[in-house]
């Protein structure tokens, strides 16, 4: 029994978008971190995006995924396969076996197809699975070597600008290939406010399009770069007021189904390095309630409802997993998070479970602390702190 | 009034009396380089590094002479700014040669921002020798003290800047500058250069530069580079010195008493034709010797309130407290922390040798470089 008096009771949340990392760059992160982070943030269930090393763009490389998320034993993880072999968008992946071994989801990461011809088969190809393809849409020839927001702060610092239409002009290109294929196209992370009007477009014109935003890109925008700090680097970048406004908009008609973290971990030394040079991404998966609280219900009049909704049961069901997942009705595994909206806390970075300490939240008030996480009934976090080893043990085989 | 920066980054930051100070310094080293022995004792036994990871030999060679004729030990360290190349990263290179016992950084670097990540990292100054695109104060700095030298004047002044504005930190620079001294900033090129968001910033934006040529006071030339050609951001080296190169016969047209800025090294034929480069309204060779008095001034200005450090620095500390007492007596002496003007800091230092400003004990400023080196 646990006593949630003062607390708030909800579905384990559901982040259908991070990096974990593993296999590859475990320095940077490892699905045992990455699901302990999950769970601090009262997340229960993870995508886990391909882009690690090798990329997950096979029956094994899928398996191996889940596997490690049982050897951890905290969060689910669940792996997004690739649309293409190492992402190189030239030939499609073994999505049957990538789906067999649990993919929910289908996306090069951070790689936009820059073949049109590549999009549409993917999206004809996935739809046999009934999984989604998840795109990330930028141009990389407009991006031209981008590194921050195209606009007045770019200007003034010297610094090359991605412009937001570099995002906007795949998204109508990506629209487009899902009305005539009827495919499942789920925009991965959007930041520009013309994007935003194309997604409600398609959406109007009865396209299988559905979209995400994330806590940093509808809270900040490009002015946080003013001085080049790298925990604001991220990709698709931060942009201006109005696009800021626009996805607040989007996520207020529905047109957003989704909040998601794209938690990108990164070693410390990466980051410490001249702005240009430092890679883009930021840690999320522990911020992801509460910047969407704090932000959303207190600063913005969301009620609490539609915002969990996005967190929770949308994205079940953008991922195929409503059955057992994203609510707390019976007959639906006991995934439960517990938090509190009432107390003030500073984000501090340094107390994260993830390895990754490049948060663009750090020193930030926020309300909406995790008290307990529950996995399919079984108690991951209590008291705000999440219970096991606290240090990663060679699994037993 | 008075100067109390720790670093000198850019001019976005400056106030205009912190603009106007800087370059009054300048006027007062000017006169230094007139002397048959063209050195003060301002920086004797501080230690000023010439950080470039980028290839420059103007810009360097006016720091490291300029150092050395405030009687600071000048070191130069020249490195790749390409983060993969060499493998150490820049925090890291500059901790270690700070850990030598540096007082001011000079930083050039191919990053926007490199200078203002290093300031934070660091204990010792750091002045901006042009990050990226971002800025390159002293450059800009020059360029308005040497158009001051003509035209003392800045309210209503209309400057062009013509060329890659776009890429270019010298631009950036002087547009801050200038605007905070009153004169109106023309960026005049090829649109693929020259934004039209520039306009957000104050400057007026023009495509034509014979449109601007009758009412500008002051044309800086920007130099360009071939590679922005090659990337295809403007179709020929030929076509743009056709539509923005001063030649000739568009100096025919300009008013009687304008002048004409380069920041070097000119590409003859492209931004300025020969006659005009060498003619009577070139101000280009003031430029360079202005450049040092400049580079005097921002190292003496940051110098003053830069922390100390070297085992050779705290001797002479001790010698520099003896000279001191003796000279105790006058007003505007060397018991002050900083002299009052800089005339007197010249005179002063001339006539005791030692600095005019106290020390941070060796001991405490090595426990916050360890401190910083553990974290």
């Amino acid at each position: 029994m646990i006593d949630a008096a003062g607390l708030i009771v909800t579905p384990g949340l559901i982040d259908m978008h991070a990096h974990l990392r593993e296999p590859g760059d475990e320095e940077e992160e490892t699905i045992w971190s990455g699901s302990r982070a999950a769970v601090a943030g009262g997340i229960t269930t993870v995508a886990a995006f391909p882009n690690t090393e090798p990329a997950v763009d096979n029956e094994a490389s899928a398996e191996f995924v889940v596997l490690q998320s049982r050897r951890a034993g905290y969060a689910n993880i669940f792996p997004v396969g690739t649309v293409t072999l190492r992402r190189e968008g030239e030939e499609l992946s073994e999505m049957a076996g990538l789906a067999k071994a649990g993919a929910v989801a289908f996306s090069d990461a951070d790689r936009c197809l820059r073949s049109a011809e590549m999009m549409r088969r993917g999206l004809l190809y996935a739809k046999m699975f009934g999984r989604p393809v998840v795109a990330f849409c930028e141009d990389s020839d407009l991006r031209c070597g981008g590194v921050m927001n195209y606009g007045k702060v770019a200007l003034r610092h010297g610094l090359p600008g991605i412009p937001a239409v570099s995002e906007s002009i795949i998204v109508a290109r990506d629209i487009g290939i899902a009305e005539i294929t009827q495919g499942h196209l789920h925009i991965g992370q959007l930041s520009a406010a013309g994007s935003v009007a194309l997604v409600k477009q398609g959406k109007e014109a009865g396209v299988m399009v559905t979209a995400e935003v994330t806590p940093h890109h509808f809270t900040l925008t490009d002015e946080a770069c003013e001085y080049f700090d790298p925990n604001y680097k991220v990709l698709p970048p931060l942009r201006s007021q109005s696009d800021v406004e626009a996805l607040l908009g989007g996520l207020r008609d529905g047109t957003i189904d989704a909040i998601v973290s794209a938690h990108a971990p990164h070693a410390a030394e990466e980051k410490a390095v001249e702005f240009v040079y430092a890679p883009f991404g930021v840690v999320g998966l522990e911020t992801l309630f509460a910047a969407s609280y704090t932000s959303l219900v207190e600063k913005h009049g969301f009620e609490l409802l539609e915002v969990l909704a996005k967190l929770t049961i949308n994205p079940a069901r953008l991922l195929g997993l409503e059955a057992e997942r994203g609510g707390l009705s019976p007959g639906k595994l006991a995934d439960v998070a517990v938090f509190d909206i009432q107390t003030d806390r500073v984000i501090d970075p340094e107390g994260f479970e993830s390895k990754g300490r490049n948060s663009c939240f750090g020193g930030l008030t926020m309300r909406g602390s995790t008290i307990h996480t529950f996995v399919a009934g079984r108690q991951v976090v209590s008291e705000g702190r999440v219970l096991g080893p606290s240090e990663e043990t060679v699994a037993e085989h | 009034m008075g100067w109390n920066r720790k670093h000198l980054l850019g001019l976005e930051d400056l106030s205009r009396e912190e603009i106007i100070e800087l370059l009054d310094t300048a006027e007062g080293f000017r006169e230094v380089s007139t002397r048959s022995v063209k050195k003060v004792p301002a920086l004797r036994g501080r230690v000023v590094v010439n950080l470039f990871f980028e290839p420059s030999t103007r810009t360097r060679t006016s720091f490291e002479l300029a150092g050395t004729r405030l009687s600071a030990d000048v070191l130069n360290f020249s490195g790749s700014s390409s983060s993969t190349s060499k493998g150490e990263p820049l925090n890291d290179t500059a901790r270690n040669i700070e850990a030598m016992g540096v007082d001011i950084v000079v930083v050039r670097h191919s990053c926007a921002g490199a200078a203002y990540q290093l300031a934070q990292v660091l204990e010792c100054s750091v002045i901006n020798a042009g990050d990226g695109a971002h800025e390159h104060p002293t450059q800009a700095l020059l360029d308005i003290f040497t158009i001051r030298q003509r035209k003392p004047n800045f309210e209503g002044m209309k400057v062009a800047i013509v060329g890659d504005v776009s890429h270019s930190r010298v631009a950036r620079s002087n547009i801050w500058g200038l605007q905070k001294l009153g004169a109106e900033v023309y960026a005049v090129g090829p649109s693929t250069l020259v934004p039209n968001g520039l306009a957000k910033l104050g400057v007026r934006v023009s495509h034509n530069l014979d449109d601007v040529l009758e009412e500008v006071d002051v044309f800086n030339m920007l130099r360009i580079q071939k590679e922005r050609q090659e990337k295809g951001l403007f179709p020929t080296i030929r076509e743009y010195a056709k539509l923005f190169g001063l030649n000739g016969e568009r100096m025919k047209r300009v008013k009687e008493d304008a002048i004409v800025l380069h920041p070097g090294p000119i590409n003859r034929g492209v931004e300025l034709t020969p006659e005009v480069a060498d003619g009577p309204r070139s101000v280009i060779l003031d430029q360079v010797s202005n450049g040092l008095a400049v580079r005097m001034a921002a190292l003496y200005l940051v110098g003053a309130c830069a922390p100390q450090g070297g085992q050779a620095e705290m001797q002479r500390a001790g010698a520099g407290e003896r000279l001191c007492r003796r000279s105790s007596s006058r007003e505007d002496g060397c018991s002050t922390r900083r002299p009052v003007s800089t005339r007197s800091a010249i005179s002063c230092s001339r006539m005791t040798g030692c600095s005019p400003w106290p020390r941070r004990p060796r001991e405490e400023r090595e426990r916050t470089v360890l401190k910083k080196m553990r974290r």
